[in-house]
């Protein structure tokens, strides 16, 4: 354990849970502006998010610990990849649990955490929530896991971290066939895991049509809030992951108070561009037909086969 | 052109190549398929480019100016002047075997061309014959393409990617055939191409439809 890694460990998940909701708030606004509104501003999520902790905890009649546990659930899993994962600094608090496999088993235990809690209310909505998210989880989690062993396959270790640091290295690496390949599956499995159009809806309560939003339909006060925090988290862990594999410039390498610096500020910087990006794509997007799904995943995953293919025979 | 300069451009090419394969099995607009389908026309055109300007040689320039008119110039127009005459019902392809498990199966013919490829690659290991199971992948989901559709159209489009999947791997192992050869062949595809656009034209006009599947009883 470096004194690097300590330091990652403790600036990188402040930065998640402070920053995360204003990631959101930004995405709102964003899309708020191009389809002519005002917007409620950036701090909304913050202040929603007050008012819920605010409020009485309340469980619905017949639900069973699952139900109660599984936001803490969520909220610990991010957590900790959110300590693991190089975001401001090449080195890791956790080694070990850096590793490719371990980050994205944490990653789907949440979403599994979440889909339990959905049946365990016994209501018509969550069941169906869960059985939708779990059709999805069962593509997305095989193309993350592809997409990211196709870069881990030139530097020989699946370790995140050293994934990272072999490309701030070798920066020829990220307009290899591989390395486009990988970037484009992964963008689509993080649109779909996330939530957001064409996949799911982030802002409707439409009951065809939604995922997310139908498995936690039945949470109120601080559970809700806890839901809602790790959702938010866990879009910036997602984008975080997705700025420092292929554009890992400006990570901190060495513990000096300004190479830290640079290195909060890069990978906030990289997280809001990725940001605005997709919520201005998310208004020119329709929301994909539910069986369609499938066939763009089933895309994605091919790429990402293509990628780790292409790592090997066009080494 | 430096090696690394040189190994760079050849994977950027040969990526194309299959990126552009994938997305004609992915999507089910023929126009948008046309389309990709010149884009592939213009990468195999790069590749010949890319191993002429490593050998230097006036000939492979001359095949990568033909193929480019050819691949992405000629063949396009053709395709899409058939998919004009066709009218608007016809616009989609009909795949027999839907679109994710298509998706997956050539996920599998890719690692069929990588296992089948490797002997042929360990006799000459360089950068190009490294790039052989790219083109062996079209290939097969070009063949793919070529059995598990309907429309006659969707099929002609299967079978210029077999035909694009061999040229590259023929320049891929000899840096060309010759350009009599080359000229050949490209003239034989052409020809192809032609006589199935009058083919498909008489079907429709006999039989309305271009549904091969309604070609397999015999009718008075």
């Amino acid at each position: 354990m470096s004194a690097l890694g300590v330091v990652g460990g403790i600036v990188q998940p402040l930065l998640i849970v402070a920053g995360s909701p204003l990631l959101v708030g930004l995405m709102r606004q964003v899309r708020a502006k191009l389809e002519g509104r005002a917007g409620p501003g950036v701090g909304q999520p913050w202040r929603d998010l007050r008012k819920l902790l605010r409020k009485e905890p309340l469980a619905p009649r017949g639900t069973s610990e699952v139900f109660r546990s599984a936001p803490l659930v969520l909220v610990a899993t991010t957590l900790v990849v959110a300590v693991v994962v190089p975001f401001v600094t090449t080195a890791s608090a956790v080694d070990p649990v850096a590793d490719l496999f371990a980050v994205v088993a944490l990653l789907a235990l949440g979403t599994v955490a979440l889909a339990l809690a959905g049946l365990d209310t016994g209501t018509a909505f969550g069941g169906m929530g869960a059985s939708r998210e779990m059709t999805i989880i069962a593509l997305v989690e095989p193309t993350l896991l592809v997409a990211i062993f196709a870069l881990s396959v030139r530097v020989g270790s699946t370790n995140l971290a050293a994934i990272v640091s072999s490309t701030l290295h070798d920066p020829g690496r990220v307009i290899s066939p591989v390395s486009l390949l990988a970037a484009v599956a992964l963008i689509v499995v993080i649109v779909a895991e996330t939530g957001r159009l064409p996949v799911d809806n982030p802002s409707t309560h439409l009951e065809l049509t939604m995922v997310h939003e139908a498995m936690i339909l039945e949470y109120a006060g601080p559970d809700l809030a806890l839901v809602e925090l790790a959702s938010a988290m866990r879009l910036s862990v997602f984008l975080g992951l997705l700025a420092n594999l292929f554009l890992p410039w400006g990570i901190a390498t060495a513990v000096t108070p300004a190479a830290l610096l640079i290195g909060a500020v890069a990978v906030v910087g990289k997280v809001a561009v990725l940001g605005v990006a997709l919520a201005s794509a998310e208004v020119f997007l329709a929301k994909l037909r539910l069986f369609r799904v499938p066939e763009l995943l089933a895309g994605s995953f091919l790429l990402s086969l293509l990628a780790v293919a292409a790592s090997f025979f066009l080494a | 052109m430096s090696e690394t300069l040189y190994v760079q451009l050849l994977d950027l090419t040969g990526g194309a190549l299959l990126l552009t394969a994938v997305l004609i099995l992915w999507r089910r607009e023929l126009a948008v398929i046309i389309r990709v389908f010149a884009l592939q026309g213009l990468a195999l055109a790069a590749l010949v480019a890319v191993l002429a300007a490593r050998d230097a040689s006036l000939e492979l320039w001359l095949v990568a100016v033909g193929l480019l008119v050819l691949r992405a110039g000629v063949l396009p127009a053709l395709l899409r002047r058939a998919l004009a005459a066709a009218g608007p019902a016809r616009r989609e392809t009909r795949p027999l075997v839907n679109v994710a498990a298509s998706l997956l199966a050539a996920a599998v013919l890719t690692l069929l061309a990588y296992a089948v490829s490797q002997p042929l690659v360990e006799l000459a290991p360089s950068a190009a014959t490294q790039a052989i199971p790219v083109g062996l992948t079209v290939v097969l989901i070009g063949f793919f393409v070529l059995v598990t559709r309907r429309r006659a159209l969707s099929q002609l489009v299967g079978f210029l990617l077999l035909d694009n999947g061999i040229t590259a791997v023929g320049f891929l192992t000899t840096a060309g055939a010759g350009l009599v050869v080359e000229l050949g062949v490209s003239l034989d595809v052409l020809l192809a191409v032609l006589v199935l656009q009058i083919l498909t034209t008489r079907m429709r006009e006999t039989f309305g439809d271009t549904d091969l599947d309604d070609l397999r009883e015999l009718h008075d």
